[in-house]
């Protein structure tokens, strides 16, 4: 049950982040793809040196202390994700719009002056693709090393990770456009549920606690902050209409449930 | 020098984020638990009730900060 939680959240995770990434590259690819490529593949192998350095460090905690780390790193990014997914459901926070953000990234790569450097010719292009893809991939190799090695179980979440970004390359490669219909605030909301209970479970598990029903209270930790968090979206969605009145681009609360 | 300081502030905003009370609060709250249960008690419904409690805390001070 556990490991495929993992695999879900994993993917889930990467695949948003991934889409995020490719809405750069593309923006980036406009002002030309050898360039783009040369820095999305050095922040791709930068990552990978992260994993070949952290990967081993982290294995070598102690469990207890492990559990304790992750529980308190996943409960930190969870509820980070979580809020923000609740404030985009509530009408809160303008919904992530790829489309917008490459609008955004296309202009302002049209209106860089170019500048060329020695091996990656167009140097905005570059840094942009590297910068982009190096900050969308970090937080999955973070979410890859956490879940993989208290799992004991790394190859699992990082297969997990390579099917996403596979998926993402392909379609974006058939499309050559910015995925907008990937429906990434849902599954935000997905991954910001699934962080906080595995955070919880593990910050729990790391503090010495046992949990009622052992693993089983996972099947119960996870509905219930889906739950509660579908109550403050609920809760909060009058409030975002009479407090942002005029600024909220798009209420799709409907999405979420 | 510069480069350290962009650097700290870089792994600030990734583990950090945009509210500093969430993980100040994950943190009491792990020490808490750990506590507890090394007295005896088995605190496992803190960290559930910290977190939900979180979430619209942390909204909150976000949306006043606006």
């Amino acid at each position: 049950m556990v490991s495929v939680a993992l695999f879900v959240a994993v993917f889930l995770a990467c695949i948003v982040e991934a889409v995020e990434a490719l809405t750069i590259l593309l923006a980036a690819g406009t002002r030309g793809w050898r360039s783009t490529l040369i820095g999305g593949a050095a922040a791709v192998i930068t990552l990978t040196v992260i994993v070949v350095v952290l990967g081993p460090a982290i294995s070598a905690i102690p469990i207890s202390y492990l559990r304790l780390l992750v529980g308190g790193l996943l409960l930190v990014f969870g509820v980070g994700w979580l809020r923000k997914a609740i404030m985009r459901a509530s009408g809160l926070k303008a919904l992530h719009d790829e489309d917008k953000i490459y609008a955004e990234k296309l202009a302002a790569a049209r209106a860089a002056s170019a500048e060329k450097r020695p091996l990656v010719g167009d140097w905005y292009a570059f840094t942009l693709s590297f910068k982009g893809v190096l900050l969308e991939g970090l937080e999955v190799v973070f979410i890859v090393l956490t879940f993989g090695t208290n799992q004991h179980n790394v190859p699992l979440a990082a297969l997990a990770a390579g099917c996403a970004v596979l998926l993402i390359a392909g379609l974006g490669m058939a499309v050559r456009s910015p995925l907008a219909r990937v429906p990434e605030n849902t599954m935000k909301f997905v991954v910001g549920v699934m962080l906080t209970g595995f955070g919880i479970f593990w910050g729990g598990e790391g503090a010495g606690v046992v949990w009622p029903g052992s693993d089983g209270a996972l099947l119960v930790l996870i509905p219930a902050v889906l739950a509660i968090s579908l109550l403050y979206v609920k809760a909060l969605a009058p409030r975002a209409t009479f407090v942002e009145a005029g600024h909220v681009e798009t209420v799709a609360v409907e999405e979420f449930e | 020098m510069r480069w350290l300081k962009s650097f700290g502030l870089f792994w600030w905003d990734f583990i950090v984020g945009d509210d500093w009370i969430v993980a100040a609060a994950v943190i009491v709250g792990l020490a808490l638990t750990a506590l507890l249960t090394h007295i005896g008690v088995n605190a496992w419904w803190l960290l559930p009730i910290l977190a939900v409690g979180l979430i619209p805390i942390s909204i909150w001070r976000l949306q006043r900060e606006r």
